[in-house]
């Protein structure tokens, strides 16, 4: 019965629901506090080795990428921050929806009186903020008191961070959407997932600011959706985008955010079909 | 059943082989997934050395360290790290076992529950960190300007082999924490995976306190960076006696029997599911 699938975008009146599914995922997360105590541990070493191997290739070159050794210490920082937040490497509402194509329970999800795509993303956000304040702030604090961080002294430039590090959000979750709707046709969706891994690891900016990328491999990484995940929001902390750039650089993660928002939508246009079919 | 320890050992070492070729034959059912599994673990780890070579691109050394010396101490912490992860990594499942409650079953089959779990959800794509490792190590040791005498040679071996026992013992050691506090397995992350990252780069690129932490507290420094010094032939950042380079065999027995006592400790204070 594909008439019945709710296909189309909400309607008007379900924010709060959204809201409310949203408030759940970040009280979710914040019940495993001792888990969460323990990832916050990790985020902070790899800021500690990955600072000082960045303060060693600065200290050699100085300025290099535009940034001064400060800077470079403060993008590490701001990366290791946004590592699980933005999800770089997967997880999140991937790994609920994984067990639910495990268990068959997606044939459930699709027949609820709620959007597909929005119920996830809306659980999406709401895991986010745990993790910006848990597992982003924290390591944060340390960094600052070890390292000379760079911090922006403008509230508006925190302002303008947030509503990118928003963007980068949504712009993840309709990349690892995507990824996990092929396990529509290829029942298992780890490889796929591995794959990614490996691709948003390296363009987003999260290895390497990808300002440091010579040539071609520079030019396309700066057009892919994955530099909207860690480069743009960390170059927006430090005001190395201001004024129009910046606007530019929000944009730039607006576009792709509807974009793959879209494609996942068009996907699971396809993919309930294929349940249906399965399902009969 | 001859209870000598010879005996002892290798019905562990048996149980282990056969645990690891069940999920080796169960995971092969899913072909199309292995194989991209098996390229993107080879891919993934070549990226950590995409970086290094990215480095290099802006600069001729890091911290005093040419580009094919850090290929060596790249090779070989990726290397231990992926023996020991292959052969005992599944180990940070322990959590999951005890708090699902099906640690009991393990317990209760004739066979070492220590073998049972480190071969548990074994995966040869594995393999593709230690392809990726060697390949490095052997392009660093093809690079290097050091004139290879047979004595160089075996401490490279030795280096090799201690350097898996160490770190193999710091995923046990670590995992035996599970039995106390269910969540740290994050906690282990950070040693195994930041530790084999810290080794990538000199020690001079760090601060000494990390460095000593890394001597005397959790002996990282054993696998690779000491007995590089003294394969390199480079100057030691904290000035620590030459026996410390050459001593690693002695700190992988001493990390493998702190794990095996610690292990042996977490087993008994374990109290059941009660099912």
């Amino acid at each position: 019965m594909p008439g019945t699938l709710r296909l189309k975008p909400p309607e008007r009146g379900t924010a709060g629901l959204y809201l409310a599914v949203a408030r759940g995922a970040f009280r979710r997360y914040s019940t495993y506090r001792a888990a969460t105590l323990a990832g916050t541990v990790t985020n902070t070493v790899f800021g500690f080795i990955l600072a000082s191997t960045f303060l060693a290739l600065w200290r050699a070159r100085p300025g290099l990428g535009g940034y001064d050794a400060d800077q470079a210490v403060t993008y590490i920082w701001v990366s290791q921050a946004l590592l699980v937040t933005v999800a770089v490497w997967g997880g999140g509402f991937q790994d609920d929806v994984q067990d639910r194509f495990r268990s068959g329970d997606i044939a459930v999800d699709l027949y609820r009186p709620v959007d597909f795509q929005g119920w996830w993303l809306a659980s999406d956000l709401g895991r986010a903020g745990f993790h910006l304040v848990s597992r982003g702030a924290l390591p944060m604090l340390v960094g600052a008191l070890v390292f000379d961080i760079r911090l922006p002294a403008d509230p508006l430039v925190w302002a303008v961070f947030l509503v990118s590090v928003l963007l980068a959000v949504v712009v993840s979750f309709g990349l690892r959407f995507l990824v996990s709707l092929t396990g529509f046709w290829l029942h298992d969706s780890e490889g796929v997932r591995s794959v990614m891994l490996v691709v948003s690891m390296f363009f987003s900016g999260m290895l390497l600011p990808i300002t440091l990328f010579p040539g071609l491999l520079g030019a396309s990484a700066a057009v892919m959706p994955f530099s909207a995940m860690v480069q743009i929001p960390a170059d927006l902390f430090l005001q190395h985008r201001t004024g129009a750039a910046a606007a530019g650089a929000l944009a730039f993660q607006l576009g792709w955010g509807v974009a793959l928002l879209a494609a996942g939508r068009a996907v699971q246009l396809f993919a309930t079909r294929k349940v249906v079919v399965q399902g009969g | 059943m001859a209870d000598t320890l010879v005996a002892r050992t290798g019905w562990a070492l048996r149980s282990w082989w056969l645990v690891a070729g069940m999920w080796s034959r169960s995971l092969m059912s899913y072909r199309t997934s292995f194989y991209l599994m098996l390229l993107a673990n080879a891919v993934v780890t070549f990226l950590d050395f995409g970086v290094l070579l990215l480095m290099f691109r802006h600069t001729d050394d890091l911290g005093g360290w040419t580009l094919p010396e850090l290929g060596f101490l790249y090779g070989t912490s990726a290397f231990a790290l992926a023996v020991a992860n292959l052969l005992v990594g599944s180990i940070d499942g322990l959590g999951v076992r005890i708090r699902a409650g099906t640690l009991d079953t393990v317990l209760i089959r004739p066979a070492p529950a220590l073998a049972q779990l480190c071969a548990e959800r074994f995966s040869l794509r594995r393999l593709g960190r230690l392809v990726q490792a060697a390949a490095v190590l052997g392009w660093s040791l093809h690079a290097l300007p050091v004139h290879w005498s047979a004595g160089r040679a075996l401490m490279v071996a030795g280096l090799l082999v201690c350097g898996s026992v160490i770190f193999g013992s710091i995923y046990i050691g670590g995992a035996t924490l599970q039995f106390w506090w269910g969540e740290a397995k994050e906690l282990q992350n950070s040693v195994t995976y930041g530790g084999a990252t810290l080794l990538q780069y000199p020690p001079t690129v760090f601060a000494k306190e990390l460095v000593a932490a890394t001597v005397f507290g959790i002996p990282l420094a054993f696998v690779n960076w000491l007995p590089a010094l003294a394969i390199l032939d480079k100057p030691d950042p904290l000035g620590l006696p030459e026996a410390f380079r050459y001593a690693s065999p002695l700190a992988a027995a001493l990390t493998v029997t702190a794990a095996g006592l610690a292990w042996r400790a977490g087993l008994r204070a374990y109290r059941g599911a009660g099912n």
